[in-house]
């Protein structure tokens, strides 16, 4: 394929990756991989650094249509930013002794674990249980506008969520992804944050955790301007799109169609990762 | 409990933080496609070649030489200039937000955030 087309061909692509990675707020990276590697046959190294560029350009341009909506907990995502940025040091450093295989392996349990969360059903309960003392301490617990007015809520098992935000931070490291997926699971699943919060304010930090690892990735040679070029601007485009959409869509909805994508994107990733296609 | 809601001074630092971001991303984003241009003049009909791993020359892995390269108006190097500001975009963020916790004498994030700033320059430097 000629350079040009290739170029186009890539934007048109990734616009779709950033659209979906911005309406579930995982950042493009998770579709954007398998996209790379399996449908354009890139290398993962280049396509994991082209990720980590193109999950900063999704999380830093859809930050402002975030905070108007008043949803992002900023104090609960700087606290927790701790823990993913020295995560996303130590995957960095980790993605150098891992081998290629090993990497798509990983990246497809990823995948299907984001997948599987998905699917378990829990209903969409703000409950008033008493927060624990960290979380007072911090001063964590807010509230979010819905469409009958504004509903408070309070952050549970801060310690819990705080060690699974570093595994996140490892992970996103090492496979080049915002990894969205576990930090929405850190704050969903554990903290007990109501579904709209956990996925804005997951997009606030995933803009940091990326940028420590790709200012590694860069240094190393992982980051071809080439490659990130089309993707950048076709997941900007995406997200932008994505953006405008998010506050309308129903919570289920969302999370149903992603996890049906990314479960046939793991078994992909695992099939060519064992038989050493990628 | 409550006591800690969105104070109008919250939102506004937010708002402000939100935009200076958008603004950085189309700042990137511009440098980006004017390298876009002339890396497709002089390139666009070459064979594309991403299947095998070969790693960056220095000039584009090299915070200084991708600067010195960039302003020799080489159309790879102005992408990565463009990228290189993209990545930055997220640590702006946090400085602005010390600055916000410094203005709201928030003593707690304001150590909090200068904490993560100096792990983010860890990794950058």
């Amino acid at each position: 394929m000629i350079v040009l087309t290739f170029t186009l061909v890539l934007i048109l692509g990734a616009a779709i990756a950033g659209f979906i990675g911005s309406l579930t707020g995982l950042g493009g990276g998770v579709v954007l991989i398998p996209l790379l590697t399996l449908v354009f046959k890139v290398d993962i190294h280049y396509a994991i650094g082209t990720s980590l560029i193109s999950v900063i350009a999704t999380s830093s341009g859809a930050a402002a249509a975030y905070v108007k909506e008043g949803i992002t907990n900023i104090r609960l995502g700087m606290f927790l930013e701790l823990a993913t940025t020295i995560g996303a040091i130590m995957g960095a450093v980790l993605a150098k002794h891992v081998s290629t295989s090993g990497i798509a392996i990983v990246f497809g349990i990823i995948l299907l674990i984001s997948a599987a969360t998905s699917f378990i059903h829990h209903e969409a309960k703000i409950d008033g249980e008493l927060p624990g003392r960290l979380s007072n301490w911090l001063r964590l617990n807010n509230e979010y506008p819905t469409e009958t007015g504004m509903q408070p809520y309070t952050v549970k098992h801060v310690t819990g969520g705080f060690v699974m935000m570093n595994v996140a931070g490892i992970v996103s490291g090492l496979l080049g992804i915002g990894s969205g997926a576990l930090k929405v699971i850190a704050m969903d699943r554990i903290m007990r944050i109501p579904f709209k919060v956990s996925t804005t304010t997951s997009n606030f930090m995933i803009g940091v955790t990326a940028a420590v690892s790709a200012g590694i990735y860069l240094r190393e040679g992982y980051i071809d301007p080439g490659l990130s070029m089309p993707v950048v601007l076709g997941v900007l485009l995406g997200a932008f799109i994505g953006s405008k959409i998010l506050f309308k869509a129903k919570t289920r909805v969302l999370k149903f169609l992603f996890a049906i994508i990314i479960s046939i994107l793991a078994v992909e990733m695992i099939y060519n990762g064992i038989t050493h296609k990628l | 409990m409550g006591k800690h809601r969105h104070t109008p001074e919250d939102k506004d630092l937010e708002i402000i933080m939100g935009n200076l971001l958008r603004y950085g991303v189309l700042f990137s984003a511009i440098i980006v496609v004017a390298g876009a241009l002339i890396f497709l003049k002089q390139h666009g009909f070459d064979q594309s070649q991403y299947t095998f791993f070969k790693g960056e020359p220095e000039r584009l892995t090299s915070y200084k030489r991708i600067w010195q390269t960039a302003f020799q108006g080489r159309g790879r190097s102005v992408i990565q200039l463009g990228l290189l500001f993209l990545i930055a975009t997220p640590i702006a963020r946090i400085l602005f937000s010390i600055v916000g916790f410094v203005l709201e004498k928030d003593l707690l994030y304001t150590i909090i955030t200068v904490a993560v700033l100096m792990v983010v320059l860890y990794g950058f430097l």
